[in-house]
């Protein structure tokens, strides 16, 4: 039991979840990719699968991650998680199998590993932290880039002319008969992050389920990226990244109604 | 009226048919198979190399069709359901050696086959095998120039640090017992294997005889992703970041540490001829049993030519190779294309003995095609012809 200085005994509101391993990192200042990481862990414990869980991880500044989740993982090279993660859930059918991949990794390098897994109805859950830059290599414009959007590439912001209008992966996942839920997300506030919870809580229940092909994205604040504060950055999800990637579930075929949430 | 051969695809197009599609195969502990002591059958060399892979325990398999591979993800589409494995047909060759990968870090005996210019797209993958210490069997039926792929095969065009093990069968039974070898060696050295054949080794129908394997025991899979219950978390990477004995410094370490062990006990070559050999073609895969017919003839006419052909060309049989030019009179370097190995022969004899390599001009032949047995029988006795005269002005 641990005391405040007065004596008086302190209950534990809330703690590391079980799932970290308790190493540390160096992700940015306001990088929304450790608390998506946090989110996952927090749902896999809550779900108790943490042990049953196999991470192809992406390249980007999460694998990092790799040595903060207390699961087996292998590490993709750069876009090609989705097909490894079906190597895996085919030879290991009851392991909960998920990639983490960032936008410049799935909406860039490995679009046709996502769309083949699709295509599939591969029983596996492809998470893609999206912040609209290659993080890691400093921020520069992927497919995700939102129009106007400064990078390190497109200094004088993104030219819908020039670089083309950005992709909607949640989007053009929904339109894939094997995937059967597909849902966009972000972690800039308390309301998001409980919505990302149960987006994952979903996608992972429908996999366990042999529904087929899920997907969750999840917009993450890239204050360095994105020339920012995190306060800022913040902001920037709701005002403007989410214009172009709207935070909603976009396709969930137990849902009937088709009405998203 | 739509063709009797696609009456499934009209039934279901007509309603008639349920979609079968959701019926998902995955791997399957429960299909026990009792392989006969011995087995010999009259099989196209693709074949017999994707049989003997499922008789070597191989149960993950994933390939996109590219002649002159195609007919191994054909038998392994029919044969890996009935003995309770995977057969993947992936959108594209980087995928499939991805699905490959990730199978074998789960644990699983998994294999790839293509050809030259789709092995080019695997080479990224190949080498973060390498040094990541993915234990995938990866084949190369060569087209074109039979051997044109000896460089991207033996040396690799990956990124990083890397040596595959590469085995280069000569015939169909030793596409037999080679790759059912490269999954041992996979897994007892962590690593990736690399099968290098060509478009007549694939296609040749020959005997083979598959028998009973006894391997030697194996360590355990202590790295396995199998997500086992129970026990502290295993990870397959090259990358760092993962606070796991698999970080980059480790992964070199005992990668240099594991290539000195793989090139210590696992050398392999053939020689012939050799007592009184004052000639040696080096040679390997088809060509290898192109020389042996030349060298056979010659044999007949009294010239004194032997052969040596290396069976590993990664690591390639250097230290003996040199043991064996040295006092002879002529190293003959025979490859089906413009000159790769050669370098590997100059370097391995190392100014024991002059080498030569013969101008077959291989080169738009067409696919799957070598020089005759008179073309060679002429090469070498001119090479023969060249290295006595020289000797004959040095004495």
């Amino acid at each position: 039991m641990t005391r405040s200085i007065d004596g008086t005994a302190l209950r534990l509101v809330r703690g590391r979840p079980e799932g970290l391993t308790g190493a540390t990192h160096s992700l940015c200042p306001g990088c929304g990719e450790a608390i998506a990481g946090r989110v996952i862990t927090e749902v896999l414990d809550e779900m108790g699968l943490r042990e049953k869980a196999v991470l192809a991880c992406g390249v980007g500044c999460y694998i990092q991650l790799t040595n903060l989740m207390d699961i087996d993982f292998q590490q993709s090279l750069h876009g090609r998680a989705p097909a490894m993660a079906t190597g895996i859930k085919r030879a290991v059918p009851e392991a909960l199998v998920f990639t983490i991949q960032g936008d410049g990794d799935l909406f860039s390098e490995g679009v046709t590993e996502a769309v083949q897994a699709a295509t599939r109805a591969e029983n596996i859950t492809v998470i893609c932290f999206n912040n609209g830059v290659t993080g890691e290599t400093g921020g520069h414009m992927t497919a995700a880039s939102v129009v106007g959007q400064r990078t390190k590439t497109t200094l004088e912001g993104r030219s819908g002319a020039e670089q083309g209008r950005p992709l909607n992966m949640a989007e053009l996942l929904a339109s894939i008969e094997g995937t059967c839920f597909s849902a966009r997300t972000s972690v800039n506030k308390p309301s998001e992050i409980q919505k990302a919870k149960r987006c994952l809580r979903r996608a992972f229940e429908s996999q366990l389920a042999g529904e087929g092909f899920s997907y969750v994205e999840i917009i993450t604040m890239c204050p360095t990226g994105w020339f920012m504060e995190p306060v800022e950055a913040i902001d920037f999800v709701d005002e403007v990244f989410s214009k172009t990637h709207h935070l909603t579930v976009v396709k969930d075929r137990r849902d009937r109604s088709g009405a998203g949430r | 009226v739509a063709s009797q051969a696609q009456s499934k695809a009209l039934a279901y197009t007509q309603g008639e048919l349920a979609d079968a599609t959701r019926s998902r195969r995955w791997l399957s502990e429960t299909v026990e198979v009792d392989w006969p002591d011995e087995e010999r059958r009259f099989m196209p060399g693709n074949e017999a190399l994707a049989e003997a892979a499922i008789r070597a325990g191989c149960r993950f398999f994933a390939g996109y069709p590219i002649t002159p591979s195609t007919e191994i993800l054909e038998h392994m589409a029919k044969r890996l359901p009935e003995v309770g494995g995977v057969c993947m047909f992936p959108g594209t060759e980087i995928e499939g050696i991805t699905m490959a990968q990730g199978a074998a870090g789960a644990g699983v005996r998994a294999m790839t086959a293509s050809t030259s210019t789709a092995f080019s797209l695997m080479q990224e993958t190949i080498a973060e095998c390498a040094n990541g210490q993915w234990p995938v069997v990866i084949v190369n039926m060569c087209r074109g120039a039979l051997q044109g792929d000896y460089y991207q095969t033996v040396k690799g065009g990956g990124h990083g640090d890397y040596q595959p093990i590469v085995l280069a069968p000569q015939n169909g039974q030793e596409m037999v017992d080679l790759t059912q070898d490269a999954f041992w060696l996979a897994e007892r050295y962590r690593h990736p294997v690399l099968i290098f054949g060509d478009s007549v080794l694939a296609h040749v129908t020959e005997t083979v005889v598959f028998r009973r394997r006894d391997e030697p025991e194996l360590p355990e899979k202590t790295w396995a992703t199998d997500a086992t219950p129970g026990r502290s978390r295993r990870g397959v990477s090259y990358l760092g970041h993962t606070g796991l004995s698999t970080d980059i410094a480790h992964g070199v370490l005992r990668g240099l540490e594991k290539l000195d062990l793989i090139a210590q006990h696992e050398v392999r070559y053939e020689t012939g001829f050799l007592d009184d050999a004052e000639v040696v073609a080096v040679a390997f895969g088809t060509a290898a049993r192109y020389a042996k017919y030349a060298i056979l003839e010659m044999r007949k006419k009294g010239v004194k030519i032997g052969y040596f052909r290396p069976i590993t060309l990664s690591p390639y049989p250097s230290g003996a190779l040199h043991e064996v030019a040295a006092g002879r009179k002529a190293i003959i370097c025979l490859e089906l294309n413009n000159g790769q190995m050669i370098h590997d022969v100059r370097s391995a004899v190392f100014g024991a003995a002059p080498v030569y390599a013969p101008r077959l001009g291989v080169q738009g032949r067409g696919f799957g095609d070598a020089p005759s047995v008179a073309e060679l029988v002429q090469a070498f006795t001119a090479v023969a012809a060249e290295a006595g005269k020289k000797e004959a002005r040095q004495s």
